[in-house]
């Protein structure tokens, strides 16, 4: 299994905003592990979705040469199941961004219907954690990441 | 704005980005003792303070940075009187580097950081003229974006 939570980009402003859609289908085993007879997108990987979408558009930012990781959930509040057949779209807007970090405010909807307010915040942790070491290279941004964002600008571009 | 204001948006934002109940948050509370603020916290107490205040707090203004990587600053886990000297320069909001000269150790540092020396700061940097304007999605950087990652 790959962690990876949203399908593709349908809209990438550098440094802005991103907006990526997931479906959510009945044949994705976590779907029943909460309620049995009663399949249902777990909160938690919503905010993961939202965490990977903002994650990106922050990494991008800097070209991806900084260590992104998720710090805090600040806010994550739902207003909505997902079920199966229903494809979730996310909505991630930068509020502020610097060489430490980034805050995000991200909406999350199927259609026009409110599922979650989300608020997350980043931290690039090689400038963050004086004094402890990691590894050189970019453990976040492999490559499944990265060619995520291919997926926007791939759908841009190419005409059948 | 009067100092009044400016505490109740502090406050705000301590609640907000700490979890903590607003009867918690006193002018005297330390913010990592008794708020219980860890060290990812005050990054984003950062950011709410620009957002809340509309302005730009630059790395190191509100904390000065790697005083503890220099040998002539912090020494046996003690700051140093040039340690002192350069808190009282970079530091002219907060009220309690007096009381912590008089037993500096490095540990006790923290209780610098107040709620009324986050108000104190927020006070000292509208007032300052050279207080730049935040810019919420700008930063400076010599990368450009990459158009093909």
């Amino acid at each position: 299994m790959r962690w990876i939570w949203i399908d593709k980009f349908v809209e990438f402003n550098s440094r802005q905003s991103a907006i990526a859609q997931k479906n959510v289908s009945l044949a994705e085993e976590h779907l029943h592990d909460l309620y049995p007879l009663f399949p249902i997108m777990p909160h938690s990987l919503i905010v993961e979705g939202m965490a990977q979408t903002s994650g990106i558009l922050v990494g991008e930012a800097r070209n991806f040469e900084e260590k992104v990781i998720l710090a805090k959930i600040g806010k994550a509040t739902f207003h909505r199941l997902v079920r199966p057949g229903e494809t979730i779209t996310y909505y991630a807007k930068i509020d502020q961004l610097n060489e430490q970090g980034a805050s995000i405010t991200g909406t999350v909807k199927v259609e026009d219907d409110l599922v979650a307010e989300i608020e997350l915040m980043f931290s690039h942790i090689d400038q963050n954690m004086a004094g402890l070491e990691f590894p050189e290279h970019n453990f976040v941004f492999t490559e499944q990441f990265t060619e995520l964002l291919k997926t926007y600008k791939f759908r841009s571009t190419v005409k059948i | 704005m009067t100092r009044e204001e400016i505490y109740d948006k502090v406050k705000a934002v301590l609640v907000d980005a700490l979890g903590v109940d607003e009867e918690e948050v006193k002018p005297e509370s330390v913010i990592r003792d008794d708020l219980g603020a860890e060290s990812i916290d005050f990054l984003d107490i950062m950011f709410r303070l620009e957002k809340s205040f509309n302005i730009k707090i630059p790395r190191g203004e509100l904390m000065p940075e790697n005083l503890v990587s220099d040998p002539t600053l912090v020494q046996d886990g003690k700051v140093t009187p040039k340690g002192i000297a350069l808190l009282k320069e970079k530091m002219p909001f907060s009220d309690n580097i007096s009381e912590f000269e008089k037993d500096p150790e490095l540990e006790k540092m923290s209780k610098l950081f107040t709620v009324n020396m986050i108000v104190n700061f927020v006070e000292w940097k509208l007032a300052n003229p050279t207080v730049e304007t935040a810019a919420p999605t700008e930063f400076p950087s010599n990368t450009p974006p990459s158009s093909n990652p």
